[in-house]
């Protein structure tokens, strides 16, 4: 059965560098990947709860606009005075909310845990190609964290400008509250954020390049490494821009030049900025913000591939046109970024060149779709919660997916753009997808990370809490977009033809509230299992890949003894002839001699030789 | 014994995997002058009366000689890190550092130099203000760059073993070469919007 190759011989490991390991060295400042991804992942969570409570701080403001609630008052102070949260901070909520979602949880909290956990795992490497590294993107990471939370600590607030900071109000220290020190410390933060996902991104390109272990030939990984790869190099490419439209900002800011200021008079002042565009800002910004969203998607589109096919049963469907429609998103994430752009008096030439770019990618997005469902098709399936949750991440990739083509329309988004209809549309496809992706990919590798297992019935409990709730929360909204109702909006009453939708926002911050509730049975199942949850067996879902032998106690260096060779693909799932639904990668075809087909040998001969004799010498009958 | 072979070989793939993080790194780093340079293009595209309309200090091609001729004397050293020459290679790099210091110098001039000719940082015509912030981003690496050459200048005074000490070498000499030629891009992207 499971044939792990590997020998396990205890001494040998003395021979590689056993380092003595104090307190500070396994678990703070540890250079392990297995320990650097679950600081990722716890970091990630307690980010994702803090984001979470933001949201249902003003989703309850949107619900019942004219109520006062002196409980907030109590833990909000002067931001809620009466009980009532003030517009100033409802503009925080929404832009930390927004920041720390999509670059807290889902940037570093998914590829963070995931490249790190999986990448020297899967493609058989003892550790990432520099661990220093990868400790440090680590650590910066977290100082940037505790720099977004100290920001609710100061007295003018927090950064208000929305999470993509567009100038003058991110620019003007003066404008709003939130505009002085709340956003100095945003800034702050954000560049310390960047450095580390830089520093991780390069670390995880080049120990998949570099560090595979023997026969582990790009086309034998799988799907997951294949697309934290293209999300790193994303990053990579995307980033930087970042730093140089942050640098310019932060001068714009502290020292008085006019990168993006013009002609501003605020608070009966005249600036004496001139000359500076803000557009200049919005190009630089969603020349990594639209790739942003991919470096978001993508590693969930990975964690998926790789548990529906397990949990099948079955070989992914489509598994070179899924890496192909990986690079196509990859490609195409750099030529679009216009389209969150189309309303700025940008020329409708080049408008209708960013539409028919947008409009294109969703056809790599519907080859991955259809492939998920093709490998779904007559699987034997195993509905574990990893399962549940990425069967979710399908149908919020495609309900969200769809109206993106709306949004991509230039024509269209000029009635659309700002409105509840975008947010609708990028929490599912981003939003929710991604933490469902997340999700699975924590139920899928708990065993691998904690070596026990989660309660199946909690998390049976949270997918569907959450399931329901998102499309509660977010399905409602595309009829408010269509309606013309604006995103930020403090009160929905001060406007007589939003006002109708007062009591939608009410069924939305009920749906919100119960499904952040259902967070709970997570947390406890999360955390209660790592002390109490059932022990793992070595390889628990009857996976192919190259994690699932190592053993279940993590040691430095992963495998005790040499680093298994792999001979085969990832996705050998009930192959025809072979006695287990599942081969390992590495099982060597010499061991399935009932179950290979010819194509197996990829144009070897002498294999096919000696495979046609084993045929001939067994009876053995090969379809196709 | 084997074991001790299969050390090396892993310590063989680690190097290179470094050497690569290296060279993803300098792709993300010219992705940041990339991003200024478009920056660049767009803005001054945005009226007449934008653009860099100055001539550039003179001192920028003493500059520019001084970080050419220190790629050369990197090389020297390099050459002798191979042959195992400590002397010799000391002396390089050091030569090395105070070229870039004296690069450092006068580009710092420079900004001397171009505010005496008005112009200026702060500035309504934001195309002047890009070469501040483009020679000053330069410089902020140029600044890593050195603590780096530093680095390897005190592992040969440590004696650390030569495969290592190469290998330092190695990387520094990359870097500091792409340093050098982020110089003269910019150097070249700035002349040509003069």
């Amino acid at each position: 059965m499971s044939s792990t190759v590997i020998s396990h011989d205890a001494s040998h490991h003395d021979a590689h560098g056993h380092h003595h390991e104090t307190f500070l060295s396994k678990y703070v400042f540890s250079m392990d990947h297995k320990m650097i991804a679950k600081q990722f992942l716890i970091t990630g969570i307690i980010m994702a709860v803090f984001a979470m409570l933001l949201s249902l701080l003003f989703r309850i403001q949107l619900a019942w606009p004219d109520t006062d609630f002196p409980i907030l008052e109590v833990f909000l102070g002067k931001w809620a005075e009466g009980g009532r949260i003030k517009p100033e901070f409802f503009l925080s909520l929404v832009t930390i909310h927004g920041t720390m979602m999509v670059f807290f949880v889902l940037t570093a909290g998914l590829s963070g845990t995931f490249s790190n956990l999986l990448i020297p795992y899967q493609i058989g490497a003892r550790d990432m190609a520099s661990p220093m590294m990868n400790m440090l993107s680590y650590w910066f990471f977290f100082v940037a964290c505790v720099i977004m939370i100290a920001s609710f600590f100061i007295e003018s607030g927090p950064a208000s400008a929305g999470w993509t900071i567009y100038p003058p109000l991110s620019a003007v220290p003066t404008a709003i509250s939130g505009s002085g020190l709340g956003m100095t410390l945003w800034l702050i933060s954000m560049t310390l954020f960047i450095a580390s996902q830089v520093m991780g991104g390069v670390n995880y390109i080049s120990t998949i390049l570099n560090m595979r272990t023997k026969g582990m030939d790009l086309w034998k990984m799988p799907l997951t490494i294949w697309a934290f790869f293209l999300t790193a190099i994303v990053g990579l490419l995307s980033f930087p821009v970042l730093v140089s439209a942050v640098v310019l900002l932060i001068f714009d800011r502290s020292a008085g030049t006019s990168f993006y200021l013009s002609d501003l008079v605020i608070q009966g002042q005249i600036l004496p900025n001139e000359g500076g565009s803000p557009i200049l800002f919005q190009h630089l910004f969603w020349f990594l913000g639209h790739p942003e969203v991919y470096i978001v998607v993508m590693p969930a589109l990975g964690l998926t591939s790789e548990v529906i096919a397990t949990n099948s049963r079955k070989p992914i469907f489509g598994y070179h046109a899924m890496v192909y429609s990986l690079v196509g998103i990859t490609v195409l994430s750099f030529i679009v970024w216009g389209h969150h752009m189309f309303v700025t008096g940008m020329n409708p030439f080049l408008g209708g060149v960013f539409m028919i770019t947008t409009l294109i990618i969703a056809v790599p997005s519907a080859v991955k779709s259809f492939n998920y469902i093709a490998t779904l098709w007559r699987g034997n399936i195993r509905f574990t919660p990893a399962m549940m949750f990425a069967i979710g991440m399908v149908s919020f990739f495609i309900s969200g997916g769809v109206t993106g083509l709306f949004l991509g329309n230039a024509a269209l988004d000029i009635n659309l753009h700002d409105t509840y209809f975008v947010v609708a549309h990028f929490h599912l496809v981003m939003g929710s997808a991604s933490i469902f992706g997340m999700l699975c990919g924590v139920y899928h590798w708990y065993p691998k990370m904690f070596g026990r297992m989660m309660n199946d019935k909690l998390g049976y409990f949270h997918f569907w809490l959450t399931f329901i709730g998102a499309y509660l929360v977010f399905f409602p909204m595309h009829f408010m977009g269509v309606d013309g109702v604006p995103r930020r909006y403090y009160a929905f009453t001060a406007f007589p033809f939003m006002e109708k939708w007062v009591s939608v926002n009410i069924l939305v911050t009920w749906a919100a509230i119960v499904a952040g509730l259902g967070q709970i049975a997570f947390l406890i199942n999360f955390f209660g299992s790592i002390f109490y949850g059932k022990k793992a067996t070595q390889n628990p879902w009857g996976s192919n890949t190259l994690e699932w032998t190592t053993p279940v106690e993590h040691i430095h260096g992963n495998w005790p003894g040499e680093i298994p060779t792999v001979y085969r693909w990832p996705y050998d799932y009930s192959k025809p002839g072979h006695d287990a639904d599942f081969i390992l990668q590495t099982t060597p075809f010499s061991e399935t001699m009932s179950s290979n087909f010819i194509h197996d040998f990829e144009g070897n001969e002498e294999a096919v030789r000696i495979q046609e004799q084993w045929n001939k010498e067994n009876n053995r009958v090969v379809e196709g | 014994m084997e074991a001790n072979n299969l050390k090396q070989i892993e310590l063989q793939q680690v190097r290179k995997a470094k050497k690569f993080n290296l060279w993803l790194g300098m792709i993300g780093m010219f992705m940041m002058f990339a991003a200024l340079s478009s920056g660049f293009i767009v803005y001054t595209a945005s009226g007449v009366d934008k653009g860099i309309k100055t001539i550039l200090p003179q001192t920028f091609i003493y500059s520019t000689l001084a970080i050419v001729l220190s790629s050369l004397t990197i090389t020297l050293a390099h050459k002798a890190a191979k042959q195992d020459n400590a002397a010799k290679q000391k002396l390089w790099l050091i030569i090395t550092i105070v070229l870039g210091i004296i690069f450092f110098g006068f580009q710092v001039d420079s900004w001397n130099v171009m505010t005496e000719q008005g112009v200026f940082f702060i500035n309504n015509n934001a195309s002047q203000s890009f070469i501040y912030v483009f020679t000053g981003l330069h410089l902020a690496h140029i600044v890593v760059g050195l603590f780096v050459l530093l680095r390897v200048y005190l592992g040969v005074v440590k004696q650390i073993p030569q495969d290592n000490n190469v290998f330092r070498m190695d990387l520094a000499t990359i870097f500091w070469h792409f340093l050098d030629l982020l110089w003269i891009y910019i150097y070249v992207f700035l002349l040509l919007n003069q």
